[in-house]
């Protein structure tokens, strides 16, 4: 089959969903790859770069189309996209279903098989075609850099021979991927780095990227993000005001500000407001990467970078990851090609739509003339469910649990010894002086036996077994002994105890011989 | 050579036993002990051969006999696979257990001169005990063999009535030994002899695959007790030091064993895993299968790798292809170690044979306590033919037939690589949720195979 990328229309789009690198990849699945002439240039990727690759080039976005079974691209289709699909072709591109109802009847009367690259389900099985992912990812790391662009000093503290200069000092909210993103972006580039999240289950994702974890003082139980899919759920109005009564007390301190609060299938909810950009310093930034939606910020401008009254900038793009074609560009092809190689399973290019799969079930908008949105919830949960942790044990507790085990071992050697004793007492009373002789060697040696194997290593219990056989040969001496005398029977019977203890002797000592020699340091 | 210097050679014998036995607690030691245990023996058996007991013809008999008997021995000491070591080493039980029952029925027909009262009824047990216990360590050790040889079905063979027939055969034995003791003849003795060999028999057969390392372990003890009996029958006090040594040591590798499966020796013994108390945990999940391109770019990718190696390792002849695994991801720096459960495979420290064998370095294969704490920081665990010792259900299901038995927590790593024959069961016949966890990745095929396959991947 033949899978094509048209180049992108929507204005300032300069992402392409393959790159000569997936296209090998693709090629090794058992395609044919497709692309348009100049897809791949805003992303600093050649037409010869393709063709090196093995893609045949067309000339036009409609000769493509006519050209390819499968069609992957970023952006959702426009009105002329839709129109050039037809029935049985399969279209993989972020789409939107939930919003984006019309489009996806107009994509579905085309008879067009529609996957979802935003649908894909949360699970890790899935995480390497999660495009959402990788695009925070990109533009987290982003949002980083634009505020380093706007914001007018350093962000690491640094002592100059011309003085003292404090670090930034940055605020995540949100610790998603693009709010760890973020955190680590800006951790590394010296600043100071605090995040808030309402999953206080992130709370050691946060402080494992260096980031200090900005606590409420709250009571409420607090959400557990595995019951949403791994996202954050509304908060209550309680929670709510605590939290911004946090942010408000911070804003004077603040220099940067990254919002990054988005809730699913909703508009962002407003975190950073009027007053708080009021109350930060001039020369401060706020970048909003929940604009799309509205804004975090009461002053959001979508797309558009203002700077308000007290000096504040305010940066409000929506297309971050598109500011770094070349990046998002790789990680979207990848995605793009993960989840081709899932939809075919036997790498002979032939496209497998199992239903039944979990993935591909999530991720299918339409499928053989019928919308197959909403999907069924997945089977497995993204995160494991929060278990509630058990109250430590103080230090008291531990050490009476500890005094009770002693006192009860104690008890149980007692009773063994006192048992031991009298079991000794009574065999005493009634056997034979010459046997109580034997019994005494016995009883020690059964005791040293005990004190020298529990020390033994447990890597060498093979060897332990082969020597006790060999040794346990000794009982040849048994038969040694019975050998001379007292007819042809016993000596045969103790000729024979001879042979087979020798065999024991001799094989034990010499296979135990051979195993420890194996044994080798590095 | 008067009594008293083959007394004085006995007491030279059991000191060098017991260093023989103390030294193996570490590897370089044990190379060393190993030849206290020969020394040992080499006295014993000297001073007893020219010692007031032997005399005459039997020098005939016995030296060619011992060449004999030394050449058989050496020779199956060389062949021997080590993946075959468990039924070497059963084997070598039964011999000790044989060579018990005809020791004390030669006693038997020796007769009891020179004892008197007490002393008589004292050697009639001990002739009775002897023969008792070396019959079932014969018979049982024979069977064992079979199962670990695969001559015959490794299943747990379940009779009716299992229990009432193992009883029976005991009650019946002590029956014969008071009417043995009432002066009913030997036939009692040959017949309480059948009658052991027989409940040795049923005894091992009952018990199946993953229990034999305690089987194996429970007869060496035997064997142990075995020549104990002797020596209190022949009054010969190496003997018994020499029997109690064999004996404790096999009872405590027989409870480490149990420990480590969480089970009382009875209920090992008594055969068959007990019964769920409740219905098991439903498994969440798919199994995932992977490949080895994939494998081997995870392994490429990880700086620290555990491999937790079971019996399916020993079955497939991968230790091999283990070992060179490992020197390859040494070779690129990174941090490779084993994981030994105390169970896995057949035998006790069976495992860290078969890697020792394979050059793979002592030093980096660790036991179960030594490595459990490290899983939460490892990239790739690698389990190869095992299954019940990783079963997370032992922690997390109280419903599951092995709650509470301790595991290797290989689920805590980043990634799981299980390569597995199929989707089956394992020995106990518990579904497995780690295979359904989503950090784990099957890894389907021959151990060997898989593993050369990955080989080709990873220079």
């Amino acid at each position: 089959m033949r899978i094509g990328t048209p180049k992108e229309i929507y204005p300032g789009e300069t992402r392409v969903a393959m790159t000569p690198a997936s296209a090998v990849e693709l090629q090794k699945l058992g395609y044919e790859c497709v692309i348009e002439k100049g897809a791949g240039v805003a992303s600093r990727f050649s037409d010869q770069d393709y063709k090196d690759a093995g893609v045949k080039v067309v000339a036009t976005g409609a000769a493509l189309y006519k050209a390819v079974d499968i069609v992957a691209k970023v952006r959702p289709p426009e009105d002329i996209e839709v129109k050039r699909l037809r029935t049985g072709q399969t279209l993989v591109s972020f789409f939107y279903p939930a919003q984006n109802e019309a489009l996806m009847d107009a994509a579905n009367k085309k008879g067009a098989h529609v996957i979802a690259m935003d649908m894909v389900p949360r699970i890790s099985r899935a995480q390497k075609m999660d495009a959402l992912s990788s695009m925070a990812n990109i533009a987290g790391y982003r949002a980083v850099t634009e505020a380093a662009n706007s914001f007018g000093r350093f962000f690491t503290g640094q002592i100059t021979a011309a003085g003292k200069v404090p670090p930034a000092k940055i605020l995540v909210v949100g610790a998603g991927v693009a709010g760890l993103a973020a955190i680590g972006a800006a951790q590394s580039m010296g600043a100071m780095v605090f995040a808030f999240d309402v999953r206080p289950e992130v709370a050691e994702q946060i402080e494992s990227m260096g980031a200090e974890f900005v606590f409420l003082e709250f009571e409420e139980e607090q959400q557990d993000g595995a019951a949403s899919g791994g996202y954050a759920a509304p908060s209550s109005p309680i929670f709510r005001e605590k939290q911004l009564e946090k942010f408000r007390e911070l804003a004077p301190e603040i220099d940067i500000v990254i919002t990054t609060a988005l809730i699913p299938g909703r508009d962002a909810p407003k975190l950073w407001l009027k007053d708080m950009v009021g109350a930060m310093k001039p020369g401060s930034v706020i970048v909003d990467l929940a604009a799309e939606r509205g804004g975090n910020c009461d002053l959001t401008v979508a797309d558009e970078k203002i700077v308000t009254d007290n000096g504040v900038t305010i940066i409000g793009y929506t297309d971050l990851p598109a500011r770094m074609a070349a990046q998002s560009s790789t990680l979207y092809a990848t995605n793009i090609r993960h989840m081709m190689t899932d939809l075919t399973p036997n790498k002979d290019g032939k496209l497998k739509h199992d239903m039944k799969d979990d993935v591909i079930r999530g991720a299918t908008a339409t499928h053989k003339g019928k919308i197959t949105f909403p999907p069924p919830p997945p089977k497995i949960q993204a995160i494991a469910v929060q278990q509630p942790k058990a109250p430590e044990k103080t230090a008291d507790e531990i050490k009476a649990e500890e005094a009770a085990a002693t006192l009860k071992a104690g008890k149980q050697q007692t009773q063994l010894l006192v048992v031991g004793g009298l079991v000794m007492l009574l065999i005493g009373a009634y056997a034979p002086a010459s046997f109580m002789q034997h019994f005494i060697v016995f009883a020690l040696s059964c005791f040293i036996g005990f004190q020298v194997i529990w020390k033994v290593s447990h890597a060498l219990h093979t060897p332990l077994m082969a020597i006790t056989n060999a040794i346990s040969g000794i009982i040849i001496l048994g038969a040694l002994l019975q050998i001379g005398g007292h007819g042809f029977i016993v000596t045969v019977l103790a000729g024979i105890s001879i042979l087979i203890a020798t065999i024991n002797i001799v094989g034990g000592f010499m296979v135990t011989r051979r195993m420890l020699q194996m044994f080798q340091k590095s | 050579m008067s009594a008293g210097i083959v007394t004085a050679a006995y007491i030279a014998a059991s000191v060098l036993f017991i260093l023989a036995l103390g030294g193996l607690s570490n590897q370089e030691k044990a190379k060393r002990a190993v030849w206290f245990g020969i020394v040992g023996m080499g006295i014993a058996v000297f001073a007893t051969i020219f010692g007031p007991g032997v005399g005459g013809w039997s020098y005939l008999v016995l030296i060619p006999l011992m060449g004999v008997g030394a050449f058989l021995g050496a020779t199956v000491a060389k062949r021997v696979e080590m993946t075959e070591m468990p039924e070497l080493v059963a084997a070598l039980h039964s011999f000790v257990g044989l060579a018990a029952v005809f020791i004390g029925l030669n006693s038997d027909i020796a007769g009891t001169h020179g004892l008197t009262g007490a002393e008589v009824a004292i050697h009639e047990v001990e002739i009775f005990l002897g023969v008792f216990i070396g019959a079932i360590t014969f018979t049982g050790s024979i069977v064992a063999y079979g199962k670990l040889a695969g001559k015959i079905d490794g299943k747990a063979l379940i009779l009716p009535a299992r229990h009432a027939l193992n009883a029976g055969g005991a009650i019946l034995s002590l029956i014969l030994l008071t009417m043995y003791m009432g002066g009913s003849g030997s036939w009692t003795l040959y017949l309480m002899m059948f009658i052991a060999f027989a409940v040795g028999a049923h005894l091992v057969a009952a018990i199946g695959g993953a229990d034999m390392p305690v089987v194996v372990s429970m007869l060496n003890s035997y064997s142990g007790w075995a020549a104990a009996a002797t020596g209190f029958l022949l009054g010969n006090d190496l003997l018994i030091v020499t029997g109690a040594l064999v004996g404790s040591s096999g009872a405590i590798l027989s409870y480490i064993m149990c420990k480590a499966m969480n089970r009382s020796f009875i209920s090992v013994i008594l055969g068959g895993f007990g019964g769920a108390t409740g219905p098991a945990m439903e498994i969440e999940g798919e199994m995932v299968a992977t490949d080895a391109a994939t494998v081997a770019a995870q392994l490429e990718d990880a700086s620290s790798v555990i491999i937790v190696p079971g019996y399916g390792m020993a079955v497939a002849q991968a230790q091999q292809s283990v070992s060179e695994l490992t020197r390859r991801l040494r070779a690129k720096g990174k941090n490779v170690r084993f994981g030994i459960h105390p169970v896995a495979g057949r035998l006790p420290g069976h495992m860290n044979v078969l890697l020792a064998e394979a050059k793979v370095p002592y030093d980096i294969v660790l036991e179960m306590d030594e490595i459990n704490d490290d899983f939460p920081e490892t990239d790739v665990v690698m389990i190869i033919g095992s299954n019940d010792i990783v079963n997370p259900a032992a922690q997390e299901d109280p419903n599951s037939p092995i709650a509470g038995m301790p595991v290797l927590e290989v689920w805590k790593a980043k990634t799981v690589i299980v390569s597995k024959r199929g989707q089956g069961t394992g020995y106990s016949g518990i579904e497995n949720p780690l295979f359904f966890k989503e950090n784990s990745r099957m890894l389907y095929g021959d151990a060997k195979a898989s593993l050369d396959q990955l080989l080709g991947f990873i220079s």
